[in-house]
């Protein structure tokens, strides 16, 4: 499928089980499953490995949920049981603060994603600095890439660079990118980083093409690819690690994990440890066709059946009204004011439906 | 008429819409803009409208807040400078409403605290943040009526609405918001999101807020303190509106709030800056009322060496 010959090219994956993966968990996570998964990555030999709350540092709450524990405790937990890998935690300024960051490095952490929607990076810049001065390793991470050009996303991304950040990564939030999507956004980001600066790709499966959009990203120069193993995360999962690696396998790609090792774990431990069970079905695959933040999965399910309107109709209607990550109360805000438009709720207002 | 006469410090975007609001107001007379920049709009904006304007920053205007009988200042730079303004002026017997999270006076929302403060004559209160005006007199609506363990408030602000700053400086957005929800709200914790939304057009500012009460909350009690609360906001906001909840689910309760803007200066999107200039106008208005009735007095407030 490819023309580039990638043998030999090393590319760092760092997996987002216990951070995305919080998500199709519904943020239940024990410190346990969390100490199993990581030493089972350690052992595999996966350099990075993200750890905090699904929505990241500052997460726990009404909004995203809450977690039966804080990420400190899933982070000191996690960082005194793993030897090689290291463990990076995600911030979204404007839910994340600095005060968290630091908390996050004292317990260990030492890579942090710091994530903005993809034209909002200049609220990045105290935070991408805070991480810089504690010397970790820093990501400016642009969420729901596919709502910016290449063009666009090129100027986003070097404001994160000129605020310290290292690497910077196109995010498919949604899922919604297909392979020439993601080479035309990687490709703008290389023609504009210094030389040193590592771009990454983290994918969603929504559609089906995780592992094609990640290989699409390497060929365009990225050295970073994101993935869960067994697809644990948000939407249809993110880009599946074990197949990602397999497939890296084949072509020749270094990613100095053990395959075989990741394969056992996806089955041993990480498919009987999902609710449901992390797929393209009909909801996910909505969530990438219509360009929508793979996190409202859930959270539309539930208010699917809670208003009457089914899942589909509310997520097309949050597309439409262009909603991003992090809005997760327009789901239930949606779906009433779709309820009292189709006479299924009355206004509180007015005592009548409206 | 009589008018209390006010001073504008800072050109920006919130300065130049607060001349629209003062304007109107019959209790407040806008009379100095300051601002820094000799080339500014704001400064040429104001000096268009009527006003006096001076472009060497507060010190501009101290020889002139005797003779013009500046009584009000209003104060829309930065947290950085705002304690100094706030000193000189407050030095000449002119009260301070701060719209900056500088936060060296009582937090105010006007319908859940302003009467207090006028009472006890505050030289400087502060009007914490836009998300802070748009959803603390919600959770004092529910923590009115019962006690609250915690309160969460989600606001989103069209992209176009805010300014380098804000964008630079989140933390402090955040940090300011959560604790007023404290202090002001009644919540006993406080919990602050923003969200920074670029469609196109913009939208308009939405602001979720949730409550966990102690006990299960008294649904009919709670909608009606909320409904009420509302219409005490919209006297002065009259874009503040109720788009679906109260929605009760266990010990929590829910409200969907949405906010326009005047259009004054600011477009209507940016209601989030408008619901601080409309809070700051009415602050000053209760005070000015006040002082026009005779019932307070300002006084310099001496500055131990």
């Amino acid at each position: 499928m490819s023309e580039v010959n990638l043998k030999g090219r090393k590319v760092t994956v760092h997996d987002m089980c216990l951070r995305d993966g919080m998500h199709a968990k519904r943020e239940q996570m024990s410190v346990a499953q969390m100490v199993q998964i990581a030493s089972a990555l350690d052992d595999a030999g996966v350099p990075y490995i993200q750890v905090t709350h699904g929505a990241g540092l500052g997460g726990n709450s009404l909004q995203h949920g809450f977690a039966p524990h804080s990420n400190e405790e899933y982070l000191s937990a996690v960082c005194s049981a793993v030897k090689r890998t290291k463990v990076s935690v995600l911030l979204l300024p404007g839910l994340g603060t600095m005060r968290e960051l630091q908390s996050a490095y004292d317990c260990g952490a030492r890579s942090v994603h710091v994530a903005t929607h993809c034209t909002e990076a200049d609220t990045s810049p105290q935070h991408i600095a805070y991480a810089r001065k504690l010397g970790m390793d820093s990501t400016g991470f642009l969420m729901m890439a596919h709502l910016n050009t290449p063009e666009g996303l090129a100027q986003q991304g070097k404001l994160m660079e000129s605020y310290g950040a290292q690497t910077v990564y196109i995010t498919d939030s949604a899922g919604y990118m297909l392979p020439a999507d993601v080479k035309a956004r990687v490709s703008a980001l290389r023609d504009v980083l210094r030389p040193e600066t590592e771009i990454g790709f983290h994918g969603h499966h929504n559609m089906g093409m995780g592992i094609a959009n990640s290989i699409a990203a390497i060929e365009a120069g990225a050295g970073r690819i994101d993935a869960s193993v067994g697809g644990l995360g948000a939407g249809a999962g993110n880009t599946p690690l074990e197949a990602f690696v397999a497939v890296c396998e084949r072509m020749g790609i270094e990613t100095g994990c053990d395959l075989f090792k990741l394969m056992d774990m996806a089955e041993d431990i990480i498919f009987p440890l999902m609710e449901h069970i992390v797929r393209v079905d009909r909801s996910s695959l909505t969530l990438g066709f219509a360009g929508v933040y793979s996190t409202f999965l859930l959270h539309a399910n539930r208010a699917a059946a809670r208003f009457g309107i089914p899942a589909r109709d509310i997520l097309v209607e949050l597309g439409r009204k262009k909603m991003i990550g992090g809005q997760e109360d327009m789901i239930i805000d949606t779906a009433m004011t779709m309820a009292k438009e189709r006479g299924l709720l009355k206004d509180a207002a007015t005592g009548a439906a409206s | 008429m009589k008018k209390i006469r006010c001073a504008l410090i800072g050109s920006g975007n919130i300065g130049t819409d607060l001349i629209y609001k003062i304007q109107r107001s019959p209790v407040l007379e806008p009379v100095w803009m300051v601002g820094i920049d000799p080339e500014s709009e704001g400064l040429a904006r104001a000096r268009a409208m009527g006003l006096k304007a001076t472009a060497a920053g507060v010190d501009g205007l101290l020889p002139y807040v005797r003779e013009d009988n500046i009584q009000i200042a209003f104060d829309a730079t930065s947290a950085y400078v705002h304690a100094e303004n706030s000193r000189k002026l407050n030095e000449l017997g002119v009260m301070m409403i701060d719209l900056t999270p500088a936060a060296i006076g009582p937090l105010c929302v006007p319908p859940v605290n302003l009467r207090e403060h006028a009472e006890k004559v505050e030289m400087n209160v502060n009007m914490i943040s836009c998300a802070g005006q748009a959803t603390i007199p919600i959770v004092h609506a529910v923590s009115r009526i019962q006690s609250v363990a915690y309160g969460e408030i989600v606001a989103s602000l069209a992209s176009k609405s805010i300014g380098p700053g804000t964008r630079a400086n989140l933390d402090e957005f955040t940090y300011t918001t959560s604790n007023a929800i404290e202090v002001v709200g009644g919540a006993r914790k406080g919990k602050a999101l923003a969200i920074i939304n670029p469609a196109e057009p913009p939208m308009l500012m939405r602001n979720t807020i949730s409550c966990l009460t102690d006990e299960t909350p008294d649904e009919a009690r709670i909608t009606e303190s909320v409904l009420a609360m509302i219409k005490e906001v919209q006297k002065y906001v009259p874009g503040y509106r109720l788009v679906n909840g109260p929605l009760f689910d266990g010990k929590r309760v829910t409200v969907f709030m949405e906010v326009a803007g005047l259009g004054d200066y600011l477009p209507k999107y940016a209601g989030n800056l408008d619901i601080m200039t409309a809070a700051a106008t009415r602050t000053a208005e209760m005070f000015a009322e006040e002082i026009l009735a005779g019932t307070i007095q300002l006084k310099p407030v001496e500055v131990a060496a």
